[in-house]
């Protein structure tokens, strides 16, 4: 069960790509759903949301950056490994369907959540206008699907090393004047998400966000993930991920994803200690 | 009865226990259970009544006088062996039953003095018949060629699971997590139920026969119908009441409050109180409040001394008499230094710049009339409002229903709060061959309860295999 069958490295390697046997998930994922991976028996669950899936394979495809212990302990596993436990689809998929003129933003692994819904999107007789974000040329990925999936590509990158010199938000303004626009999706680091936000609710555009905050069961179970959406509280594992971009806490997310910070630091610590 | 009055007069077994000050800062299990000779002692104490009042108070009906005279007779594989004919767990049962409002609620003896043991009794022959291997497993019924799908790996499933493979059925479990046991292994903490006593349990349903499916998370994975489609005969809902309520209160989602489903969960099924040794992390606070006052609000408060805090409180709005925990586990907290701030309810949360919790505000209460469960109501005193320093919060007052399955299945019918109708006394839900029971039908209850409607349910189910709907 949960077998790897492909793996690769993008972005120096900072970032991995798993291809994961999981015939019943497979058959059942839809854009914009995630699942909860656990390496081993002593790992910690964590949520990913799906980049790809194939369905007559079998198989769901997961990118994520290795940041910690149990991202590392993924990333070291090779094809022809299994995962101890892979569970979803969870969540609820992204609502596609034809709306005119949509904007994808998207930045760092965000871009893999935003491609399965970027794709949709255009086969659904959208016009899609892409606008991707990362610090240099080296650290983008998937540009070349992401162009497929879009109309229109913009990269925009910190250090101008590849397309537009500077953030997401400056292209997205520029896109938002000269054209009519029905929806923006953008999926990235939090910041990345705020800012977007900030500016299409100044315009009055409809915007969807996926969020992921910490979670353990990711059913509904335990309430770890749950996020002010509009002044209420809603759980991002079954409410969500996906939520209106224009009434998410953001500050508030962003501070609940430091909530082990020193816990994370300690495990990777003890970890590196015992190798 | 001959020799009734001398029976009274020999004392009830004392379960010994870790000591207090001692246990409150491990997980290892704090009865240690009876020794053999204990267990003769306390067994010959039962009356052997005629009509034994006790039996009528197991929601599973156990042989009790039985399997207690086994014990007397030294014969501890004939004990299991009767209890296993009505009892798929015992080991879990005779340590988390509340056995003084059941079996030992009716039992002769208490009238007069003090119950029979009869929780401390099941334990025993559980834990011997695991420790030697002994005890002949129930016969298993020739195959009938019925498959059964059983949906949630808790007291109620392992139930209906049990009950039906051994009468002849192909019987499947799906588990959304990724261990067996529901509420027993991600709820009820180490020390109160070892997890591998649970494993244990659950590995002689799979010797009966019971195939287990994890990280299967039915509605989402896949749906009843799928599994009808699949070639499934029947199927049996028993998912828990795993949504957490909270009191939505402001600041409740600073870091530092956490649901006893999150916090629990973390500890027990992630064994996080094993961090970093296990990857899963859990807040340790240093001063926690732990609002609520049931079973489960019990747990969390003893898990939070456990994890090393210098002060824990459980904040309750009612007072000790309303209490809804059991009386031993609300000993054992006080037992281990755990503080019960009580008619005292929480009005909000404070945090820093960091959006971590502080401390929280509170209101004095006092009892008014009695509200519609017949408790007294309690009602805020006017400005008494005041603070309490805490950096750690756990919310215990109860979880309801999980939509997640009921929302794949349009045609079983809920009631208002989203718990599914299912009959009292056959577990039948409002859609053909799906059943029903534990707290997905009746709220948040006990483990016996749950294992109860399992049993009910799965007689029912077998009429349906073998007679019809």
């Amino acid at each position: 069960m949960f077998k790897i069958v492909n793996r690769e490295e993008m972005a120096q390697g900072t970032i991995i790509l798993n291809e994961i046997e999981a015939p019943r998930i497979a058959r059942k994922a839809k854009p914009g759903q995630f699942v909860i991976l656990q390496s081993n028996e002593k790992g910690e669950r964590i949520p990913l949301t799906m980049a790809d899936v194939d369905p007559d394979k079998g198989t769901i495809t997961i990118i994520y950056m290795v940041v910690g212990k149990s991202t590392a302990s993924f990333g070291k596993m090779a094809v022809g490994e299994e995962y101890f436990a892979v569970i979803g689809p969870l969540g609820k998929a992204t609502h596609i369907e034809k709306r005119g003129k949509v904007v994808c933003v998207g930045g760092g692994t965000g871009i893999a959540v935003l491609h399965p819904i970027t794709r949709g999107l255009k086969e659904a007789g959208n016009h899609v206008t892409t606008i991707l974000g990362s610090r240099n040329k080296d650290l983008l990925i998937l540009e070349d699907k992401m162009s497929k999936a879009s109309d229109t590509l913009h990269i925009c990158t910190d250090d101008g090393s590849k397309g537009h010199h500077g953030f997401v938000t400056d292209v997205l303004k520029d896109v938002l004047e000269k054209e009519d626009i029905s929806l923006v999706v953008a999926i990235g680091p939090v910041p990345m998400m705020k800012f977007v936000s900030a500016i299409t609710k100044e315009k009055g555009v409809e915007t969807l966000v996926s969020l992921n905050p910490i979670m353990v069961d990711g059913t509904g179970m335990c309430g770890g993930c749950r996020v002010s959406v509009g002044g209420e509280t809603k759980f991002a594992c079954v409410d969500g991920p996906e939520f209106d971009g224009h009434k998410v806490d953001y500050d508030e997310l962003s501070n609940r994803l430091r909530a082990y910070l020193d816990d994370e630091k300690k495990s990777v610590d003890d970890s590196e200690k015992n190798a | 009865m001959a020799g009734k009055d001398k029976k009274i007069k020999v004392p009830r077994a004392t379960m010994p226990e870790q000591a207090p000050e001692v246990r409150r800062r491990n997980f290892m299990e704090v009865p240690l259970g009876l020794t053999d000779e204990m267990a003769m002692t306390e067994a010959a104490r039962c009356l052997q009544c005629k009509k034994p009042a006790c039996v009528e108070g197991c929601p599973v009906s156990v042989d009790i006088p039985g399997f207690i005279q086994k014990i007397a007779d030294g014969d501890f594989s004939g004990a299991i062996e009767r209890l296993w004919d009505k009892n798929a767990l015992p080991a879990v049962c005779g340590r988390v039953c509340p056995q003084e409002i059941q079996c030992e609620g009716n039992c002769i003896l208490g009238k007069k003095g003090s119950s029979v043991a009869i929780g401390y009794l099941e334990r025993f022959a559980a834990d011997k018949a695991r420790e030697l291997g002994t005890g002949a497993l129930p016969k298993v019924a020739e195959k009938t060629g019925k498959k059964v799908a059983v949906i949630g790996s808790g007291p109620s499933g392992l139930t209906v699971a049990g009950d039906l493979v051994v009468k002849g059925h192909d019987v499947t479990i799906f588990e959304a997590f990724h261990q067996t046991g529901g509420v027993l292994v991600y709820g009820i903490p180490e020390f109160r139920l070892p997890k591998d006593i649970v494993a244990a349990e659950v590995a002689t349903l799979e010797k009966l026969g019971v195939k287990i499916e994890l990280n299967s998370v039915v509605g989402s994975t896949v749906t009843i119908d799928e599994l009808f489609e699949e070639g499934f005969d029947a199927a049996y809902v028993g998912v828990g009441a795993g949504l957490p309520r909270f009191m939505n209160l402001p600041g409740e989602n600073l870091i530092g409050v956490f649901s006893a489903n999150e916090y629990l969960t973390r500890a027990n099924l992630m064994k996080a109180y094993l961090f970093p040794e296990y990857d899963t992390p859990i807040a340790r606070g240093k001063n926690v409040v732990v609002l609520g006052a049931g079973n489960v609000a019990m747990d969390a408060a003893r898990t939070a001394m456990r994890l090393g805090a210098d002060s824990v409180k459980v904040v309750y709005r009612r007072s000790r008499e309303e209490m809804p925990a059991r009386a031993e586990e609300l000993h054992h907290a006080e037992q281990e230094g755990i503080e019960f701030v009580l008619l005292t309810n929480p009005t909000q949360f404070f945090g820093n710049d960091e959006g971590r919790l502080t401390g929280m505000e509170c209101l004095k209460m006092e009892l008014g009339e009695p509200d519609e469960s017949g408790r007294r109501r309690p009602v805020a005193i006017e400005g008494s409002e005041y603070r309490i320093d805490c950096d750690l919060v756990v919310v215990s007052v109860g979880a309801k229903a999980n939509p997640l399955l009921t929302n794949s299945t349009p045609d079983i019918d809920l009631n208002r709060w989203g718990n599914i109708v299912a009959d009292p006394a056959t577990g039948k839900t409002s859609k053909k061959a799906v059943w029903a029971g534990g707290d997905i039908a009746t709220g948040m209850a006990t483990v016996i309860l749950a294992m109860g409607a399992g049993r009910d349910a799965a007689n029912s189910i077998h009429d349906y295999l073998t007679i019809g709907w």
